[in-house]
């Protein structure tokens, strides 16, 4: 009689449970002590100063802890490399579920698969080896490490993402409509930019958003090839510093526990972290609940 | 009416999603043509049997070969069982509702958190608070909280995915719900839960900033002998060369890349051989 | 007058034979129905007429479709498709407003006319514009079932089609709803010709002048329908119509 002795039952469902409680508390509790190490970070600098602050420079002294210059760098990342993967993957994925002979799909998608799972590492290496000295050499005055290299990368990172999850929403949607416009002598574009993206709307936002929060966490690319210079520009040649690369950087120092570089980094950390859940709940919101929607 | 200028601007477009959906295809062949040029040469035996070195020409991976290994076989043990465990208690324990649809909200968010938090997360936790210190253990331990979310999110997925009727039939003939959990649910939802779990650790083994933040050495002159030792990784022998200013450790980087390449293609092929033997043993029943 | 001219026309998915070489006139302005058991292939001989079928791979023809003298083969499918209109199984209409969805056809063919006007007449075609007229703005997804499947009716209307093609239009409505989607079709055949697929036999009696029974790809028999439904010349005809099977 396997598993019917209730001795064994008992304890196989306390333990279900116990694992259960016990990986969703361990979740919790990191989360709280997240919390707890940036609060000591704020009891020695002034919310206000960290937010609105336009000078970082926490590992010289005078120390100043604005985290602008970081923000600044990170939504540079984040704005070209959106720039460069949303239009390219919104169109691979429709080429794919429009266009593509099942020939094309099915060398197009395990290579789309590849590119998503290639190690960050290995992005950052072929942004600072490959695409900075290309940059260079079409516009001499590109820094060695620059954001556009480093956005370039991470443009590439995330495609594959955008592409498969707008063709998963094109897969999604009604057959019997895109019958309805070409019945009515539409050509495929009609159908497409009239009836398919307006409908999909909300599917390709949700894409678009869990995209920005995948470029705002990136990491490794951007330490590697866009520098560890945290400035306000807009010129996108330069080296520049992000919210991730900062935590790289003062990791690779030997930090000591419960000073204020190390603390730095719960509180950059912190700030990472409401950005990054605040991109992915809208993202997860709207692709549950999604609906067709009156364009 | 203009026919052939609506006709036009259709064929204008199909082009222009064919070079998109090429830009990906030319970006890959790209990036590892690029690789494989710039690592052939150092690409040899030594390479793997080799300390890391001064000298380019005798420097090797085998200490952060037998790192990755060893965090790998770590975090299985450490995050399989928790993650099924978890996943069969959320998916057939925890009663639909409120708390179930928040839990998998939050996990599908903490699946999409960026992978150095959970760096932070383990420095605070395995290393300050549990005084783990720079060890695989602690590399483990946080590796396991990064790709937990993974395994739950497949796994539940995959236990979901199994047919009613199987549970029903089961049930019809008397069995109690832990024997058709254990005896039929989990077997039936083994290939999705399998390939889950190889792409989860296949992340895993690519990953290198949650292991930098964590103090993971990036130079190091000795394999580890127990789970409190000091190690190093792959991914991050690669990035310690890369960050070097000389050309001729960027070409051991690129060569560091191609074993790790290796190493995660071979996974990916177990998972996609994985999924296939099972499917067609599926279509047989 | 023929409206389609079909010679020994064939349908192929992949090396199976789907429809087998049907020779068939269709009149104008006149009900012509198809009928025949699931399967039979009488949805995919509709569905090439407009040459809907062209985007299912692996699909090869045979024999050739003539169209008003014109073979569709070698006709531009967008400008044969704006001459047919084509209502399906389940309503399909826009996620878009009741007004855009009749205007939509229209305006991307480059039709210039009074939009109102045009949706004010098609609606009324249909017997819908009293229900709508008030709520022309909202979403056409608010509609019920029998209303959405009448606003692909007009939306099929407003192209100002030659022929309506119509693929078993009452199958997903109640019958309230298929009485009045009948009575349509029955004013509509005063001025356009239609052809209706339908798997329900009294339908096809009710609605339709001329019918078509098609049994394993093949046609079998296709004449007047009171004919065909009274005194069938075909054993496999008489089968069907009196149930013995489908």
């Amino acid at each position: 009689m396997i598993f019917k002795n209730s001795l064994f039952k008992k304890s196989l469902s306390t333990l279900l449970a116990l694992t259960g409680v016990l990986t969703l508390s361990i979740t919790l509790f990191s989360i709280i002590l997240l919390g707890k190490e940036s609060w000591s970070f704020f009891q020695k600098v002034p919310l206000k100063d960290f937010l609105f602050g336009t000078h970082w420079a926490p590992l010289l002294e005078p120390k100043s802890f604005g985290v602008l210059p970081l923000l600044s760098g990170t939504f540079m990342i984040v704005i070209l490399s959106i720039s460069l993967a949303l239009p390219l993957g919104l169109l691979t994925a429709t080429f794919l579920s429009e266009f593509a002979s099942p020939h094309w799909r099915k060398w197009l998608k395990p290579a789309l698969e590849i590119l998503a799972g290639i190690p960050t590492v290995v992005y950052g290496y072929f942004a600072l080896t490959f695409i900075t000295p290309l940059l260079k050499s079409i516009y001499p005055p590109t820094e060695i490490f620059n954001a556009l290299s480093a956005s370039i990368v991470v443009g590439i990172m995330i495609l594959p993402m955008i592409s498969s999850l707008c063709d998963d929403a094109f897969f999604d949607f009604p057959i019997s409509l895109k019958e309805g416009a070409l019945s009515l002598g539409a050509t495929p574009f009609e159908f497409i930019t009239q009836i398919l993206y307006p409908a999909s709307l909300s599917r390709i936002g949700a894409a678009l958003v869990l995209a920005i929060s995948r470029a705002i966490g990136e990491t490794m690319a951007v330490t590697i090839a866009a520098g560890a210079t945290p400035k306000i520009t807009l010129n996108p040649f330069e080296s520049i510093q992000t919210m991730t690369a900062y935590i790289v950087q003062v990791s690779l120092g030997d930090t000591p526990a419960g000073g204020i570089e190390y603390q730095t980094c719960f509180a950059v950390g912190a700030l990472l972290f409401i950005l990054t859940f605040f991109f992915n709940w809208i993202g997860h919101k709207i692709m549950t609940r999604w609906s067709w929607e009156l364009s | 009416m203009n026919f052939s200028w609506r006709y036009q601007k259709n064929s204008l477009f199909k082009l222009f999603t064919l070079l998109a959906a090429l830009f990906s295809l030319i970006a890959l062949t790209t990036l590892l043509v690029h690789i494989l040029h710039e690592g052939w040469q150092y690409l040899s035996p030594q390479l793997l049997k080799n300390f890391p070195s001064r000298f380019p020409h005798k420097a090797g991976i085998y200490p952060a070969i037998m790192g990755s290994l060893w965090l790998m076989i770590l975090t299985f043990f450490i995050a399989v069982p928790l993650g099924l465990l978890s996943a069969l208690y959320i998916e057939e324990y925890l009663p639909k509702g409120k708390w179930k649809s928040l839990i998998m909200v939050n996990i599908k968010n903490l699946s999409s958190m960026p992978s150095i938090i959970y760096g932070l997360l383990g420095l605070a936790i395995f290393i300050h608070t549990l005084g783990f210190d720079h060890s695989l253990l602690s590399g483990a331990l946080t590796l396991s909280l990064l790709i937990l979310p993974m395994i739950i999110i497949t796994a539940t997925e995959a236990i979901r995915a199994v047919p009613k009727s199987l549970r029903m039939a089961s049930f019809a003939l008397g069995a109690e719900k832990h024997q058709v959990v254990f005896l039929q649910v989990l077997p039936a939802a083994l290939p999705g839960i399998l390939t889950g779990i190889i792409l989860s650790l296949s992340r895993a083994i690519g990953e290198t900033a949650p292991l930098i933040v964590i103090g993971a050495a990036t130079y190091i002159s000795f394999t580890p002998e127990s789970i409190m030792d000091p190690f190093t990784v792959i991914p991050l022998q690669i990035y310690s060369w890369t960050s070097r200013p000389q050309a001729e450790f960027h070409h051991l980087a690129a060569s560091a890349i191609i074993v790790l390449m290796i190493l995660l293609f071979s996974l990916n092929l177990l998972a996609v051989f994985i999924r296939n033997h099972f499917q067609k043993y599926k279509s047989r029943l | 007058m023929t409206v389609f001219d079909i010679k020994n026309f064939s349908v192929f998915y992949g090396p199976k034979e789907a429809v087998k070489s049907v020779s068939l006139k269709i009149k104008k302005n006149k009900v012509t129905a198809v009928i025949g058991p699931s399967g039979c292939g009488k949805s995919t001989f509709l569905r090439s007429l407009n040459r809907m079928n062209d985007f299912i791979p692996n699909l090869t023809t045979k024999g050739e479709i003539f169209f008003f003298k014109e073979n569709i083969q070698k006709t531009n499918p967008v400008d044969l498709r704006r001459k047919i209109g084509m209502v399906f199984q389940r309503p399909n209409p826009f996620p878009k407003s009741i007004y855009k969805n009749i205007i939509w056809g229209p305006k991307i063919n480059g039709y210039k006319c009074n939009w109102d006007e045009l949706v004010e007449t098609s609606l009324q075609k249909t017997g819908l514009w009293d229900e709508v007229k008030d709520r022309l703005n909202d979403s056409a997804l608010n509609l019920s079932g029998g209303q959405q499947q009448r606003l692909c009716i007009a939306r099929a209307i407003a192209m100002n089609p030659d022929v309506i093609l119509m693929d078993e239009p009452c199958s997903a409505l109640d019958p309230a709803a298929t009485a009045r989607i009948e009575d349509l079709i029955e004013e509509l055949s005063q001025n356009y010709t239609i052809l209706i697929v339908t798997h329900n036999m009294q339908q096809a009696a009710r609605v339709s002048e001329e019918t078509a029974f098609f049994y394993n790809g093949q046609l079998i028999e296709f004449g007047a329908t009171k004919d065909l439904f009274t005194k069938p010349k075909e054993k496999r005809t008489e089968d069907y119509i009196t149930g013995r099977f489908g």
